[in-house]
């Protein structure tokens, strides 16, 4: 009985040592979280989320502050992949962040705009090049579609514009699996 | 809309399937002649039960039931069934059999290109670890009537002894166990013919022909029968030569049993196979190894089943490892196979 | 070297339908009542519209700038007047539109002044120029442009001509060799010296004995040793890269150029259009169309570029119960969105489909993994895999299992006996992937664009706080100074000296920040660009003159160096 006793205990010392070391000797040196975290979020930087750019919610996300269906950009894949990092529940997009739209970006109207420079500092990612007195313009590949010029223009001369596919962007759709029945 | 390729080969599921059981056909044959007529109750009680058992099944996963049905791979995969199994098991044997083999190892899997292990197979080791009695009293060849046959099937008595023989391989391996001088004195035996089972050979050729026709018709290709056969033959072929008294020929190994059947009916599925040129001489090659071991050394006396739902579970490995060259790279140069 | 040939994996033998428009000679399609010519040729590239609304123009003038890499000038195919520039629907899959200058034709086709180019005295450079300004792309389909793949030719041995044709129904080329053989041969032997090639091969499928025949009485009649080499009849044996490997043995893998293998290919048509080009002065007005399928009259047409395709279709007299039509072979053609679609460079053939004559695929099974699609796959790919895979969205796999290998050439989707659309999981798999790495890089960009922006603001603040600080500590000094400035002259200047060094700092560093930017601004121009930067500060100065000078656009508070700091940052790369 003691012998028994004994081994066991043994192994399990053993076995525990190895493991204990083993965490140590083989550990993952894996991508902080919040780079993965960021890396998925589509860098739009509009603050919808609630915070002032997509890495600050992606560190919100990491401390657990923030859930991850306040993103309207990245969508409902974005969520999904944020569920599988996460290893979290998918939901669907948080309504009061708003909803998904299709991409789009900032156009100004340049008969009305009066070179106020309000966009040029909204702007997240400077997309938007003029100076004072000076029309502006968007620079448009550049252009996220995050929004955040609209609101501060204080002739309403930007409307945000949906990009229209081209034969570069345009894509293949998924094929449509057709279940008929043999006639 | 309906994109490029519009013009397709006037191939479908269907014709594979069917050109499966026209295949089978010559053995079958060979099987009612010269083994037991009982043998076609046992298919046309197998066909039915798998078309049931398939519309069943379709219609409570919601799918189209018709041009599945239509497709025939369940009466492929019933009729393999019913040959694999003694022609004299009982009617309820043989459906429940072939309910294993179309809900749980089918349907339960995904259906139609989805189950990882050959249905038929899963059947037949399921009942054989069931139902060994049961599943282990075969006819002597040509022994029993009709009405006999029949009666055993549809229920009745089971009153066996002396009715029941010993196929070729029981018979050998009982008779070494038994403490036979060798294997000759033991094929002199009743239940041998020219060079395998008595009447079973007949059907080994049959399976044979129906073999070539797949062949011959692209339905199979050379790999997965060359490497069953060659690797089964080498093996019992080594152990013939180093001590022909203690193991049977290659001859009679490839006679004897299910291995024609296995080469170009059973090991060739396609979907629960090896895939790659390479994957597929493997794969079949470590079906007749197992078979073989089994046979030879194992607690039953037919090992292919065992062995392919074996290599079934060793399929995505072989196939990954073995993924063939792609068009204008070096083998295995990029893209990290190793 | 002589006959030896190679294999290529796979390949399918379907119905050649050959006979129905191969025996009909080339004939000119009329004149169509507007011509809708795309500034697009390709999908890769587009050309800049240098014609106005209502303009005359001639036949051959050009209509549009090449523009970009990839670009090539576009022409007008006859003489007539603008009467459009807008966006029309393009011969693409996708049924998108694209900007297309719109002539009605006078019906004179009064030619543009046009003269022989002297390729041996003018140089590879010119010469290679010379046939981007004529327009000249690949003619076999994919539209890819002529002067670029030349341009990459040094060190090639052979050069291969595809008269192949292994899609069933066209004919275009089987009749262009078989009746302008001398041209295409005298537009090989160009293309080959331009490439300075030591082997001319010209590979064209067995099928095709009047075309061989004439092609190597033409060869006879030149003193370059050129080898007609008859090729089985296998499709895909025309596709690029399997005509190469049939051939010469040469593979070459995804994503890198048959040149780099020193093999160069072009199909027959591009030879005979560099030859008009080169000998004639003619730019790409025209091409060679087969209509055939369901129609009563199949034949081969010489059609000009932008000839709407329902103007061209009562040539072939289509029969009644057509349903559709489809540009390019039944392999990898596609369904034309609309019947107004213009005629292109890539236009081979329109097939008209009738549902008996290419019927609707059966309804897809469930794949059983039988492995046909692997044998048929001329790239030697497991089909089914990637259509495992592409389904199931899972890309990264596809890739895994070579996705970018496939050509599309649909021998998968062909042979499956379960009637499953593979390419098209492909197309969809290839297509979303690159969608993926398009927003990567614009998240990437983005991204850092933001953490610049960030870090400007940063060392803004910074920078008006040390200034704030510095002025606070002057006024101090000053107060000081006032104060005690009789018996403390020594210490003054030790407790100036800081300040001073730091305000001095501090405008070194914006200055040098300034420099720095404006440089990085404009060193990767070019000088046109430059140029008009020039224009436009002169005018803005000029402006300035007359009316507001610079001081009077009041800087707002809290908005630091308010007229040039946004400009500058926003073009300025985002490195620092």
């Amino acid at each position: 009985m003691l012998t028994a006793l004994l081994v066991m205990t043994g192994i399990a010392l053993v076995l525990g040592a190895a493991l204990g070391y083993a965490a140590i000797r083989f550990k993952v040196e894996g991508d902080p979280l919040v780079e993965k975290i960021d890396a998925i979020l589509p860098q739009t930087q509009c603050g919808q989320c609630g915070y002032p750019g997509c890495k600050p919610y992606a560190e919100a996300i990491a401390k657990g502050e923030a859930e991850i269906n306040q993103c309207p950009p990245g969508g409902e894949e974005g969520i999904r992949k944020l569920a599988d990092l996460l290893g979290r529940e998918f939901k669907p997009l948080s309504e009061e962040h708003g909803v998904e739209k299709p991409k789009s970006v900032a156009v100004i109207d340049e008969n009305t705009c009066i070179g106020c420079t309000l966009c040029i500092q909204a702007c997240p990612v400077d997309a938007i090049v003029g100076a004072a007195k000076q029309m502006h313009t968007v620079v448009e590949p550049l252009c996220t579609g995050c929004e955040l010029c609209v609101a501060p223009c204080p002739v309403d001369c930007i409307t945000m514009e949906v990009v229209a596919d081209t034969v570069q962007t345009w894509k293949w759709k998924y094929p449509v699996v057709e279940i008929r029945e043999v006639s | 809309m309906i994109h490029s390729p519009y013009i397709r080969k006037p191939a479908s599921v269907q014709r594979v399937m069917g050109l499966v059981l026209l295949a089978l056909v010559p053995g079958i044959t060979a099987y009612a002649l010269k083994v037991s007529a009982g043998i076609l109750v046992n298919l046309a009680l197998a066909s039915l039960t798998a078309v049931a058992a398939e519309a069943l099944m379709l219609a409570l996963r919601k799918r189209p039931i018709a041009i599945a049905v239509t497709d025939l791979s369940a009466i492929v995969t019933a009729w393999l069934v019913a040959l694999c199994f003694p022609p004299i098991v009982p009617w309820w044997l043989t459906m429940l059999a072939v309910l294993v083999a179309i809900i749980v190892a089918k349907h339960l899997y995904g259906g139609l290109g989805q189950n990882p292990f050959n249905p038929a197979m899963v059947a037949y080791c399921s009942m054989i670890v069931a139902y060994p009695a049961l599943m282990s009293q075969w006819p002597a060849a040509g022994s029993l009537s009709f009405d006999t046959q029949l009666g055993l099937i549809l229920g009745g008595a089971r009153d066996l002894d002396g009715m029941t023989g010993a196929t070729a391989l029981d018979a050998l391996r009982t008779g070494l166990r038994s403490g036979a001088s060798s294997v000759e004195a033991v094929l002199q035996g009743s239940a041998f013919g020219f060079f395998g089972g008595r009447g079973w050979e007949w059907v080994s050729l049959g399976y044979l022909g129906g073999g070539l026709l797949l062949l011959a018709t692209r339905i199979i290709t050379w790999h997965m029968p060359a490497a069953f056969i060659a690797a089964l033959s080498l093996i019992s072929g080594t152990f013939w030569l180093f001590d022909p008294t203690r193991f049977a020929s290659p001859l009679f190994h490839l006679a004897s049993g299910g291995a024609m059947l296995a080469a170009f009916f059973i090991v060739t599925d396609p979907v629960s196979g090896a895939t790659t040129p390479r994957g597929k001489l493997i794969f079949a090659a470590g079906i007749a190894l197992i078979a073989w071991l089994i046979r030879s050394f194992g607690a039953y006396p037919e090992g292919i089943a065992f062995g392919v739902l074996l290599m079934n579970i060793c399929v995505p490995l072989i196939d990954k490892k073995t993924q063939p060259r792609v068009f204008g790279h070096r083998r295995r140069d990029e893209g990290g196979w190793r | 070297m002589i006959g030896r040939l190679f294999k290529f994996h796979g390949g399918i033998k379907p119905d050649a339908h050959k006979h129905e428009s191969a025996s009909v000679a080339i004939e000119r399609a009329p004149l169509p009542s507007r011509l809708v010519v795309p500034l697009r040729q390709s999908t890769r590239a587009s050309a800049r519209c240098i014609v106005e609304v209502g303009q005359k123009v001639l036949k051959g003038q050009r209509i549009g700038e090449p523009e970009g890499m990839l670009g090539t000038a576009v022409h007008a195919p006859t003489s007539g007047t603008v009467i459009d520039f807008g966006r029309y629907t393009m011969a693409h899959a996708s049924g998108l539109e694209t900007r297309c200058v719109v002539i009605e034709p006078d019906g004179e086709e009064r030619w543009v002044e046009h003269a022989a180019f002297d390729a041996e005295r003018a140089g590879r450079d010119a010469s290679l120029a010379w046939l981007r300004d004529c327009g000249l792309v690949g003619l076999g389909g994919a539209t890819f442009p002529s002067h670029v793949k030349l341009g990459k030719g040094s060190g090639v041995d052979t050069l291969i001509l595809n008269g192949a044709e292994c899609e069933p129904w066209i004919t275009c080329d089987d009749r262009l060799m078989r009746e302008r053989a001398d041209g295409i041969l005298a537009g090989a032997r160009i293309l080959f010296r331009l490439i300075g090639a030591r082997e001319l091969v010209i590979g064209i499928e067995d099928n095709k004995p009047e075309a061989i025949a004439a092609m190597r009485a033409a060869a006879q009649r030149v003193d370059d040793p050129v080898r007609i080499q008859p090729v089985p009849s296998l499709y895909p044996a025309g596709g690029e890269k399997q005509l190469i490997r049939v051939l010469t043995g040469i593979e070459i893998p995804y994503g890198k150029l048959s040149a780099d293998y020193a093999v160069q290919c072009f199909n027959v048509g591009t030879a005979y259009a560099v030859y008009r080009a080169i000998a004639h002065g003619e730019p790409v007005l025209s091409r060679i169309v087969t209509l055939t399928g369901n129609v009563a009259r199949p034949g081969n047409w010489e059609v000009l570029i932008g000839t709407p395709i329902d103007e061209l279709l009562p040539l072939a007299q289509p029969k009644a119960d057509t349903n559709r039509y489809l540009m390019g072979g039944p392999m990898m053609g596609f369904a034309l969105p609309r019947l107004d679609v213009p005629i292109v460079k890539g236009s081979n053939c329109i097939i008209a489909s009738s549902p008996t004559l290419l019927p609707p695929p059966p309804p897809e099974q469930p794949c059983i993994r039988c492995g046909e699609c692997a044998r048929a796959c001329p790239a030697e790919l497991q089909p089914f895999e990637l259509y495992w895979h592409s389904r199931a969205r899972n890309f990264g796999k596809a890739q895994e299992y070579k996705l970018f290998d496939c050509i599309e050439c649909g021998c998968c989707a062909y042979v499956c006996p379960s009637h499953i659309p593979l390419v098209d999981y492909f197309r969809f798999a290839k297509s979303e992937i690159w969608a993926r790495e398009r927003d990567n890089t614009a998240a990437d960009q983005a991204r850092e664009r933001f953490e610049f922006r960030n870090y400007r603001q940063e060392r803004e603040k910074e920078e008006k706080a040390a200034k704030l600080a510095a002025k606070a500590a002057e006024t101090r000094a000053k107060l000081a100074t006032d104060t005690t400035a009789v018996k403390a002259e020594a210490s003054t200047a030790t407790a100036e000296d800081p300040k001073k060094a730091l305000i001095a700092a501090a405008l070194a560093r914006a200055q040098a920040q300034k420099a720095s930017t404006e440089v990085r601004n404009t060193e990767d121009l070019s000088a046109e660009t430059k140029a008009d930067i020039a224009e436009i500060e002169a005018r803005r100065k000029a402006l300035n003159l007359t009316a507001a000078p610079p001081p009077a656009l009041a800087p707002k508070a809290g908005d630091p160096r308010p007229d040039e700091a946004p400009a500058v940052e926003a073009e300025g790369s985002p490195q620092s």
